[in-house]
């Protein structure tokens, strides 16, 4: 390695301190966007071993590799890492840190310390996860949901997770207040609501959910440790409490988290399909208020998780009309999407394979949500492994693969290097398939009737179940393919400009990897749509 | 344009975010209270009435009179009176520390009368009293924290301002650090009546 | 990006306002222990609610931000106020 070259110009080479403390004690987002790339991609890889492990388990009736109490720790933990560690962090806090602030023409996020802190809170919600697998009680076994009584009750280490739980949430409103700030106060000259990319949009709506009902989680897992210290009843009937309204609480949090989710996937997906359509997003205006409908709609439709519960009729039919109306602006994206295709010069690129996959499994996710949503079919499906499968097809096949998309769209743009694009493609074939097969499965089998979170099952089920762990193994080596392959990119792939892709957006008129302050020395003046394609040229890599 | 450029409309405008989260923090327990109250009428009332209405009023006073103190403070800064300022904020923590005082008081009383969560007393009073007790400890322990915390931001800002550091070009923490104070006013602007007044 | 500052609010009506404070805190009391049903809890919140708004917008100078500080306060509002109702929605029809 020759000394005067560096491997990755730009902020990499920049920076007011050296070595390692010039990451741990950076303020730039783009340093933290990295460092919340690295960890939460190393916390992914860690919640699928768990996953395949559940699914070796499951490949045939009774025991196989472990005994039913690590089985239950075990879909716990995969539940927590993913949800927490991974999906609700992974586009917003690694690709919007990365990102928000170039797309709107800044030099960085309002609040840049605080951008630090967040990542310090993630770090310690990870140590914190981790101590509780591997300590006294041993790993929790309530489900990520940690329902009551059983989560009050269990002797595991629930104290531990919901502590952990508690610091990601409060890293993640930290970031929820750091972008709505920074989209109202930092846009550039030039830089008004009509001309922001439908990304930014995204994380908007996205940062206003994490500030209004993540506390939510906060005080309901707040409420569970009391429980666990005081024994005070709250929600034990005989003492006057109520467990329903745990879920209630846990979940007027954990419903507009999905969207958390999925707003910022379904951003990636209208950066990237722009881009390798060359034309104009479809109906600018329309995907940007649908984001804000879905953040609001998102907000009213919780209940849809508790028909079985025990609450009442009325309830039953009001949350079953109103989550209804959340497909409505999902739906108008899915169109909108498609219709950006039409007489487009379509380039079949691999960050537009992973787009256009998410197009087909997040639609088949979602149709299965009106199947979950309609209270008759739910009371059939509630609680079987339909939800497991439809739940994945929504955050896999639609969050996972627009971060897989995100990744190999933008990893060029900051690390100045591309990788080689036919294994990412054949990587992406084998987890298109891996996927269908695994969770398509999923889903027959739970409406012919298997439970979920069920370690055993009946003999009528083994088959399906059979080929959904094989499916696992195909998704997990389209897994190593692609991380192998974009690993080898980064590390000496070939370099590239500023514009490899011939995108529009403000990111790609800057160096790859980005300088620090983003922009040159003077502050950057908008007078274009971020969908304007006319004179752009990509650049040859 | 360098990154050390200062926007204070921006950074109050993230405190107001942050309130926001706070508020939702609470609400949680108050929706608890709205549905146990529903559920339990005559029961509230009666444990109403074992709260000491006088500790309660006395401490509504403390915290409105304390949320006046730390809005002159800041008029006083921007007007250039910085030891003025410093004696508003100083007197401030006073009064958040004569709020946890009297805290300290009227809860060893009920502890001691075995009136606390968990306790087998309290349980022995039936479910509607117990509920209204568990609510009260952990609203109002959630609401001492955060006296607790600030009065400690209020004390740093009571620091520099006597090191200068807060003055009237500079007052972004002494405003945050207000607006956070008000917060901690506006819960229990709630949590007394609803806690104390019941009939 | 010069932001102005604001011009520091008299201690007059500050004064005013916490003595406003205290008077509908004695209210507050005064109210309560009148029998009135179920409209006890109503006018308690409804005079919580004036404090509040008295706190809010001169006590926190709401009064003098922009237009948008209060449109976000709106919202906050209007979503505290979906989950308490639609949370009723079931606790009601048990």
């Amino acid at each position: 390695m020759n000394e005067a070259t560096p491997r990755y110009g730009g902020f990499f080479a920049e920076s007011p301190r050296p070595g390692i403390l010039g990451w741990l004690l950076s303020t730039d987002h783009k340093r933290i966007g990295i460092m919340y790339l690295a960890c939460i991609t190393s916390m992914f890889i860690v919640g699928v071993c768990l996953g395949l492990a559940i699914r070796l388990e499951l490949i045939a009736p009774g025991p196989t590799i472990m005994g039913a109490q690590t089985y239950n720790a075990t879909f716990t933990v995969h539940g927590v890492i993913m949800i927490f560690l991974f999906i609700i962090p992974s586009i917003p806090a690694a690709f919007g840190n990365l990102l928000l602030p170039i797309m709107i023409g800044a030099r960085d996020v309002s609040f840049p310390k605080l951008n630090l802190l967040s990542w310090y809170f993630y770090i310690s919600g990870a140590i914190l996860a981790v101590i509780a697998i591997f300590s006294g009680g041993g790993a929790p076994d309530t489900g990520w949901t940690f329902y009551v009584p059983f989560s009050t009750q269990t002797t595991t280490n629930v104290n531990l997770a919901v502590t952990a739980a508690f610091m990601l949430g409060f890293s993640s409103i930290l970031t929820g207040i750091n972008f709505v700030t920074t989209i109202h106060r930092l846009r550039a000259e030039g830089m008004h609501w009509g001309r922001l990319p439908l990304f930014v949009w995204t994380l908007y709506a996205t940062a206003w959910i994490q500030v209004l009902a993540t506390p939510m989680l906060g005080i309901t897992l707040v409420l569970v440790l009391l429980e666990r210290l005081f024994g005070a009843g709250l929600f034990d009937a005989a003492r006057g409490g109520d467990p329903i309204l745990f879920q209630h609480l846990f979940w007027i949090y954990s419903h507009p988290a999905v969207y958390i989710m999925i707003l910022p996937g379904m951003g990636v997906i209208s950066e990237v399909i722009p881009t390798f359509a060359r034309k104009p997003l479809f109906g600018y205006w329309a995907m940007a208020l649908s984001s804000l409908a879905i953040a609001f709609a998102g907000s009213l439709v919780w209940a849809h998780h508790m028909y079985a519960s025990g609450m009442s009729d009325m309830a039953i039919m009001i949350f079953s009309l109103l989550t209804f109306l959340v497909a409505i602006p999902s739906a108008i994206k899915v169109f909108n999407w498609v219709s950006t295709l039409y007489k487009g010069s379509i380039q079949l690129a691999p960050p537009m394979l992973f787009a256009l996959s998410f197009i087909f499994l997040f639609s088949i996710g979602g149709l299965g949500g009106l199947a979950l949503g309609a209270a008759a079919s739910n009371l059939h499906l509630h609680d079987t492994t339909f939800v497991v499968g439809h739940f994945h097809y929504t955050m896999f096949g639609g969050t996972g693969f627009a971060f897989f998309a995100a990744l190999h769209y933008w990893l060029p743009k900051f690390t100045g290097r591309m990788y080689d694009h036919k294994p990412a493609v054949i990587a992406w074939a084998l987890l298109f398939v891996g996927f269908n097969i695994t969770y398509m499965s999923m889903q027959a089998v739970g409406i012919q009737g298997m439970p979920r979170r069920y370690y055993d099952y009946l003999p009528e089920f083994h088959t399906l179940n059979r080929v959904s762990t094989i499916g696992s193994w195909i998704l997990a080596v389209g897994l190593i393919v692609m991380f192998v392959n974009l690993w080898r990119g980064i590390r000496g792939g070939r370099r590239v400009g500023n514009n490899p892709w011939g995108a529009t957006t403000l990111e790609w008129q800057v160096p790859s990897p980005p300088p620090m302050e983003n922009f040159g020395a003077q502050d950057p003046v908008v007078t274009k749509g971020p969908y304007d394609f006319k004179g752009v040229v990509a650049d040859e890599y | 344009m360098s990154i050390e450029h200062r926007d204070d409309t921006g950074d109050r405008f993230g405190m107001w975010l942050f309130l926001y989260t706070e508020v939702i923090l609470f609400s949680g327990l108050f929706i608890l209270y709205a549905v146990s109250l529903y559920k339990f009428p005559e029961q509230f009332g009666e444990a109403s009435h074992k709260l000491n209405i006088y500790f309660g009023t006395i401490n509504t006073l403390v915290l409105l009179t304390s949320s006046l103190t730390i809005a002159l403070a800041l008029s006083a800064i921007r007007m250039g009176r910085n030891k003025q300022s410093l004696v508003l904020c100083l007197t401030t923590i006073g009064l958040a520390l004569l709020f946890l005082i009297n805290k300290y008081f009227e809860w060893s009383a009920e502890i001691g009368h075995g009136i606390y969560p968990g306790s087998a007393q309290l349980a022995a009073m039936g479910p509607g009293i117990t509920t209204f007790f568990n609510l009260y400890y952990f609203t109002a322990g959630l609401h001492g924290l955060h006296v607790l915390i600030g009065a400690s931001l209020i004390g740093v800002v009571a620091v520099l301002t006597a090191r200068g550091r807060v003055s009237a070009e500079r007052c972004g923490l002494l405003e945050n650090s207000a607006l956070y104070w008000h917060l901690v006013d506006l819960v229990w602007i709630f949590l007394f009546p609803l806690y104390y007044l019941i009939l | 990006m010069s932001e102005q500052q604001h011009e520091p609010v008299p201690y007059r009506t500050f004064i005013l306002t916490w003595l406003a404070l205290l008077i509908l805190t004695t209210i507050t009391v005064v109210v309560s222990r009148i029998e009135l049903g179920a409209l006890n809890i109503w006018a308690a919140l409804a005079i919580a609610s004036l404090k509040s708004s008295l706190v809010i917008f001169v006590f926190m100078h709401l009064k003098q931000e922009s237009k948008l500080f209060r449109v976000c306060l709106l919202v906050m509002l209007v979503i505290l106020a979906i989950f308490i109702g639609l949370t009723f929605f079931d606790v009601l029809y048990r």
